[in-house]
């Protein structure tokens, strides 16, 4: 077990240290000084200059390096241009609202796919199978804004029981409002997707022989399904909703964007609009690092749920 | 020798296209899928012909109207026709989607197949890079290439691409492994058959079916990107209709005219849910194990 964990961690790491790498060159390999793109096509020279000398592009590309990565790991991710604020600070006072976004969408997800999940697989192949199988599709199908904008032209347009734009928190209603359709918006295309890993990994599973053993000795339908059959489905399940993780958070920037939420997805497009190239570096990084966490904790997951795939 | 040569599988892709048409008639949601997709697609082509009215024409003393007998769908901010701007933004949409695709199709198949082929080191980290670039959010590493390269079409299209290239790569990777453990393709290689020949002559066929499937479905995921991109301000400029860009522009009216926002929308939803249908249906046909899978 500690030999997996150890082989895991030490693949995060060079995971982490080969993007950080490329994003690094991303920035600074692709057509288009940045310096000259902040000032704008009319800036004279001199000015490009000091804005290079500000930005520390002047200096050799291996120091620039070194301190780039130095930096990302102590945190240190440098000064936003347009604010001059830390870039740590931006996105840190910006990613609680992210995280509670994205949970509470994983929460209504789990709360609808995994019962209509299992529905569809003990239905196989019945009318119930076809039409939440049409259904999850379809959910599937919406690009994220497009939910969004028919959400906030039912819900807060015609029906008014949301403002259209909620920035404020005061009040536990206050709250309530601002989150509750960006959340389902989320969570309904979250939902989708669970149903669909949900019913495939039940079905799996069902076909087991200890799931056929537990029937032979007379073990009630309704427990081998919820008892024996789900917890070993959830392993996958589990694995697969944590891969899914790059769509939710593409998705939780249309959501975002929409519901004109704050969070990593407005501060992202943001700092894209007014070319803030320090802000983007740190965004890709923190990126990075969300995803190479979370990856790492759903191998983890994986690796002590399931001492099959052990040491592979 | 006539033993061996009866006994030898059917020429691959024979084989495929008995395989797709037997897998169409066993799911008739992939045909509902096929119609729909073919529909917009005739829609696209013949745009020029059939759109009511120029796209990008102007017309102040027109705008924001409701459906009427001359604008069908109504007009936009600018007084342009929405019926005509929906049937040109298809052509983008399907361009992008497809060409974007069709790169990323070639591009991983090759990088798996190889992969699987030769296994070992080459293999383990060719996968790893693949596994990096599956884990980073796609629209983010589209959002950042657009915005560095400029949204011009082809800019575009390589950005949508290069999200959706680690995808294939597995997709081609596994079946080769499986492939290459085979009798016949060890029979090719004992008759001194070059790795070339062996891969695109006799595996490739083989794991054909599986990368259709996945071009309709990643083909659904890049009009959605590129739908998205526009929407958040990285598309093709205006005024070229795309429908991200529309229902951008209507979302800055969504309170006076939100028939605006949702015509466009509904025209992605119809699109990516036809590719959907057709490819889910297509594997499930395919391979029943994995059914219902995404």
């Amino acid at each position: 077990m500690t030999a997996f964990l150890v082989r895991r961690l030490g693949f995060a790491c060079i995971t982490l240290f080969a993007v950080l790498t490329i994003i690094f060159l991303i920035v600074r390999i692709l057509p288009g000084d940045p310096a000259q793109v902040i000032l704008g096509d009319q800036a004279d020279a001199g000015a490009v200059a000091a804005m290079r000398t500000r930005l520390g592009l002047d200096r050799p590309l291996l120091v620039q390096y070194a301190d780039f990565l130095s930096g990302a790991i102590r945190g240190d991710w440098g000064v936003s241009l347009v604010t001059g604020r830390p870039v740590i600070q931006e996105v840190l006072s910006v990613l609680p609202w992210t995280i509670e976004l994205t949970l509470y969408a994983l929460l209504i997800g789990a709360a609808i796919g995994i019962p209509l999940g299992i529905w569809a697989a003990v239905n196989r192949n019945l009318f119930t199978d076809y039409a939440i199988r049409i259904a999850s599709l379809l959910g599937l199908s919406f690009p994220a804004f497009v939910s969004g904008i028919l959400l906030l032209i039912g819900f807060a347009i015609q029906l008014r029981w949301f403002p259209v734009i909620s920035g404020q928190r005061a009040t536990w209603t206050q709250w309530l409002q601002s989150l509750v359709l960006p959340a389902v918006n989320l969570g309904l295309i979250m939902a989708a997707y669970i149903t669909r890993v949900t019913r495939s990994a039940m079905l799996e599973v069902l076909s087991e022989d200890y799931v056929r053993t537990a029937r032979a000795k007379g073990v009630p339908w309704q427990a081998v399904v919820w008892r024996h059959a789900l917890r070993n489905a959830l392993i996958p399940i589990i694995t697969i909703v944590g891969l899914y993780l790059g769509v939710l958070i593409g998705n939780s920037v249309l959501t975002e964007i929409v519901f004109n939420r704050p969070g990593l997805g407005k501060l992202i497009v943001g700092a894209l609009n007014q070319r803030d190239y320090t802000m983007l570096q740190g965004m890709m990084v923190i990126y990075t690092l969300l995803v190479v966490a979370i990856n790492l904790a759903t191998d983890v997951v994986y690796g002590v749920a399931d001492p099959r795939v052990k040491l592979q | 020798m006539s033993l061996a040569a009866t006994a030898r599988p059917r020429s691959g892709f024979a084989r495929v296209a008995s395989a797709t048409l037997r897998a169409f008639n066993t799911n008739k949601t992939s045909w509902v899928g096929l119609a729909l997709f073919l529909i917009v697609l005739i829609i696209a082509i013949l745009a020029p012909w059939i759109a009511p009215h120029d796209p990008i024409e102007q017309d102040i003393f027109s705008k924001l109207q409701g459906p009427s007998a001359t604008h069908w769908l109504g007009t936009d901010y600018y007084g342009r026709d929405i019926l005509s701007r929906l049937m040109y933004g298809a052509r983008y949409s399907l361009i992008i989607g497809i060409a974007a695709t069709a790169f990323a199709m070639v591009a991983g198949s090759v990088i798996g197949m190889l992969a699987g082929y030769y296994g070992g080191r080459f293999d383990t980290i060719t996968m790893q890079v693949m596994d990096i670039l599956l884990a980073f959010p796609s629209l983010i590493l589209g959002l950042i290439i657009v915005a560095m390269l400029g949204p011009s079409l082809l800019n575009i299209i390589i950005a949508i691409a290069l999200t959706s290239i680690p995808s294939f790569a597995r997709i081609a990777r596994a079946p080769t492994i499986s492939v290459k453990e085979r009798e016949f393709v060890e029979a090719g290689r004992s008759l001194g058959y070059s790795d070339a020949r062996i891969l695109f002559v006799h595996i490739l066929p083989n794991i054909t079916a599986e990368i259709l499937v996945m071009f309709s479905l990643w083909t659904a995921s890049s009009i959605r990107t590129e739908a998205s991109l526009a929407f958040i301000g990285l598309g093709l400029k205006p005024p070229t209709p795309t429908w991200g860009g529309m229902i951008r522009e209507g979302f800055e009216n969504i309170l006076e005219s939100y028939w605006l926002a949702m015509m466009p929308g509904l025209a992605i939803l119809i699109v990516v849910f036809a590719l959907n249908l057709l490819g889910d249906g297509l594997r499930d046909a395919i391979d029943p194990k994995l059914k219902g899978e995404q």
